[in-house]
């Protein structure tokens, strides 16, 4: 592997309202020191894009914020939500979950049926009204593009649909939530083509809603997609930009190895 | 401070919920630690009193053979001798074990490495089976078929150390072929590959590389299975003849730990000698049990791949 | 003795004792079927037991294996449940956990006939229950406690982690995503676990000689006040299960009919503990086919 100097980086400053930052992020599992002082902006109904070779701690990083690396690993720094330190721990996880909201690598829908996996939550908040649940569940099925697949079948389990209809409606289970921020690790990677370039749509809808912090080793997929874009190498943030930027006239020479092809 | 911000800084009903489900696991885990305590305790203390209160040396009752705790012997110490009980016990254990480890391995080494599906799919939930039979009905079995069988060809009463080990055999052989299957199993695939590969026959294959490697596996099973032919009590208290006698050969009527305990205990006086004495045998099962145990510990952090 | 030819007599000594181990276990399983079943009739299920005379059945001891079956269950599952849960789902690496495991593994290594005693000394004299079902149901309890926490915890460890991170991410407590959504994924490992548990309680005598007694007072049947000490529910009368009376006719009784009794009821136990081995298999298929939604 070349060897890049690490402390040298390039983070452009976000001049557009921010939903999400982090300051001075470190993550240690155990003695691996696995991110070194992270510090990003997220903007408001903004896509952004995390890319980097496996074992570069984007996941770990996204992972961070909505604090599911809790049991796995030690996360110092400052993670800033509605001028709140979600980091901090006497915050309350639970709620910082219901508005950052997160779908992983592989689908994972509950064995419960399709209308109970993006219901269970709901009712588990205090949501009883019939009326309301009905509403939610066609809303954010719609939402995730999977109402017209599905709506005759709202019954059935979920684990009887295909891969990609089950990440779409790990999606509409997310969003069901009404979250302000969701984070997307690799949603797209255990799927095929077409699945895939749904998502991709469908994502892109969803950002005039929500802000999408996106984990991908796709670059076409983060090019197409995102609208900034951070690179991560060896648990640093090398670069962060316009997506435009990063691909077109990439600052680091890191990055420019990595977006054309000569990384590693 | 909106309120989102507020929620995010105070404490929920998920996290009341975490605090009660928190709390109902540690009273469940907490109950069971007593449990074993309260056990371990109970067992001691009732055990220890032969010693403490009623005076028997531990030496005499390791190893002195006459039980009879009602009456003293020439120096006017208790009557307490229960060497014939502990080297009937050991001598039932080992015996059952002895026979039953070849059988289990054989029947392992089929299932695991010569494995027609067909063999497996039957065994199996033969094995299975034989595992929940419960003891009595071996016990019932061992009185009247292997006793008379015994009795019929080498006379005597039939009763004795060879009946138990012979019901004894046949419980502890699911417990071992079964345990031995997994270890076996749990052996790398790429052994055996690389000593095919090198021309070795099947049979060379599987008792040069498989079974050695898998020794420490196959120990456990045999120490499990002598756990629990050790602790048996009525399978083959049906079949020992329950005399608290030296064992001269193994036709004579003899009596293991749990056998005496079972027949005795409910005619004795809590309290009494005769009955602490009883409790004393109830402590050498519990011992040799936790020393079982903690060879199996010992042998599982040895041996791992 | 080249290789070849010892790799040929090795397949001969396997299969032989294949051949034997089979035989040994069909003989037995034979023996008992083909000597008690025809002694089974519906008179011998619901007639009570006698005992200087022929002729008795086993109504009242299969009522109380059945009884006392169900009762222990009661008692251990939701304590093997939470320990369960906490091995899977809380536990970290730690002292406490070591000391968990190793008492849960003392528990599992102990002689049913230690358990049972303790069980007297507890419950029978110190806490002067008497020779009674709750006694028994208790002390079965200990005895299946541990197998049923260890096959608890490896059915929860069983749900892929993808599980619990789905649920954590949508801000559900861990109780709640334990609960609702792991411990219905597990259902399937956990019934099988509890059915085949249910059989070794069912021929369980060692453990109750002392806790449930050895005799089954007659009981009136059409009584469901289960206070009243003539009723079939009562938890403090004595109760002779099945697997203890066999013991106990072969062992002290005078019925002149023993060998009969006992190979019918060895005959009934074995066929209960078949259906309840069978069961398990059926039942846990089918609920994890239905779960994971295959055909």
């Amino acid at each position: 592997m070349k060897e890049y100097n690490l402390d040298d980086s390039y983070i452009t400053d976000i001049t557009e309202e921010s939903a999400l930052s982090t300051k001075d992020i470190q993550v240690f599992y155990g003695d691996n020191h696995a991110i070194f002082d992270a510090n990003l902006v997220f903007p408001r109904f903004k896509i952004t894009s995390l890319i980097g070779a496996s074992g570069s701690g984007k996941s770990t990083f996204l992972r961070c914020l909505n604090r599911m690396n809790d049991k796995i690993a030690k996360v110092d720094g400052k993670i800033l939500y509605r001028n709140v330190d979600i980091n901090a721990p006497k915050t309350n996880v639970y709620e910082v979950r219901k508005h950052i909201g997160m779908v992983f690598q592989r689908p994972n829908p509950f064995a419960k049926s399709i209308r109970d996996n993006i219901t269970f939550a709901l009712k588990n908040n205090g949501v009883k009204d019939k009326e309301e649940l009905n509403q939610r569940l066609e809303t954010s099925l719609k939402e995730a593009a999977l109402w017209d697949e599905v709506k005759d079948n709202l019954d059935k389990s979920a684990l009887a649909l295909s891969g990609g209809q089950q990440q779409r409606l790990c999606i509409a289970r997310s969003i069901a939530m009404r979250p302000d921020i969701l984070l997307l690790d690799e949603p797209a990677s255990a799927l095929d083509p077409i699945s895939t370039s749904k998502i991709e749509e469908t994502l892109k809808k969803l950002s005039e809603q929500y802000t999408i912090i996106i984990v991908t080793h796709n670059l076409q997929q983060a090019s197409r997609i995102s609208d900034y874009t951070a690179f991560f190498h060896l648990g640093h943030i090398v670069e962060y930009n316009k997506t435009v930027k990063v691909f077109t006239n990439p600052k680091m020479k890191a990055t420019d190895d990595y977006v054309s092809g000569n990384f590693g | 401070m909106d309120k989102i911000q507020k929620k995010l800084q105070t404490k929920s009903k998920a996290t009341f919920q975490d605090y009660f489900g928190k709390g109902i696991c540690y009273l469940c885990i907490g109950l069971i630690i007593l449990l074993v305590t309260c056990i371990l305790y109970f067992i001691a203390s009732k055990g220890l009193a032969t010693f403490t209160q009623d005076k028997v040396r531990v030496f005499d009752f390791l190893t002195k053979t006459n039980w009879n705790p009602g009456a003293v012997d020439s120096q006017g110490h208790p009557d307490v001798g229960a060497l014939p009980m502990i080297v009937t016990s050991f001598s039932v254990t080992l015996l059952a074990a002895l026979l039953a480890t070849p059988f289990a391995l054989g029947v392992a080494i089929f299932m695991a490495e010569f494995s027609s599906k067909k063999g497996t799919k039957v065994l199996q939930p033969v094995i299975e089976l034989l595992v929940g039979i419960p003891s009595v009905v071996y016990g019932f079995i061992g009185l009247s078929v292997v006793v008379p069988f015994i009795r019929e060809i080498f006379g005597g009463t039939g009763f004795g150390i060879l009946s138990g080990t012979l019901v004894l055999f046949v419980m502890i052989l699911p417990t071992i072929t079964s345990l031995s299957v997994d270890s076996l199993k749990a052996v790398p695939m790429f052994y055996r590959q690389a000593s095919l590969a090198l021309g070795a026959t099947r049979w060379q294959t599987i008792y040069k590389v498989v079974l050695r490697a898998a020794i420490p596996g196959i120990l456990t099973a045999i120490i499990f299975g002598m756990a629990r032919a050790f602790g048996e009590a009525l399978a083959v208290q049906m079949v020992i003849g329950n005399a608290a006698l030296m064992p001269k050969n193994l036709i004579s009527p003899a009596s293991t730990l749990t056998s005496k305990l079972t027949t005795d205990i409910g005619n004795t006086v809590m309290g009494t000698l005769p009955n602490n004495a009883l409790w004393s045998l109830a402590l050498i099962l519990l011992l040799m049990s936790l020393i079982l145990n903690m060879l199996v510990k010992f042998i599982g952090k040895r041996g791992r791949f | 003795m080249n290789a070849k030819k010892v790799d040929k007599i090795a397949n001969v000594v396997i299969y032989t004792i294949v051949a034997l181990v089979v035989i040994l276990l069909l003989a037995i399983l034979g023996y008992i079927l083909f000597n008690g079943v025809p002694d089974i009739s519906w008179h011998f299920l619901t007639s009570a037991a006698q005992s200087f005379s022929s002729g008795g059945g086993i109504r009242d001891q299969l009522f109380n294996s059945l009884y006392l079956l169900v009762l222990t269950i009661i008692v251990s599952l939701p304590i093997g449940l939470g320990a369960g849960i906490y091995l899977s789902e809380y536990a970290s690496d730690n002292w406490f956990t070591d000391l968990i495991r190793t008492s849960v593994e003392v528990l599992s290594s102990l002689p049913s006939v230690v358990v049972g005693l303790f069980g007297y000394l507890l419950f029978v004299i110190k806490l002067n229950l008497g020779f009674s079902i709750l006694s028994g149901a208790i002390a079965l309890t200990f005895f299946n406690l541990p197998l049923l926490t260890r096959n608890i915890e490896e059915s929860l460890r069983g749900v892929p982690n993808l599980q619990r991170e789905a649920g954590m991410s949508l801000g559900l407590s861990n109780w709640k995503t334990t609960t609702k959504i792991v411990l219905p994924a597990a259902l399937p490992g956990i019934l099988t676990g509890l059915i085949l548990s249910a059989g070794r309680i069912f021929g369980e005598a060692a453990a109750l000689i002392y806790t449930a007694g050895q005799s089954a007072p007659t009981v009136d049947y059409g009584n469901w006040n289960i206070f009243s000490s003539t009723s079939f529910l009562n938890p403090m009368r004595p109760a002779e299960t099945l697997a203890v009376h066999i013991w106990k006719v072969n062992t002290e009784s005078v019925t002149p009919d023993a060998h009969l009794i006992s190979s019918a009821s060895s005959a009934v136990l074995i066929i209960v503990i078949l259906i309840f081995n069978l069961g398990a298999r059926f039942l846990g298929n089918k609920l994890y086919k239905k779960i994971t939604a295959t055909k």
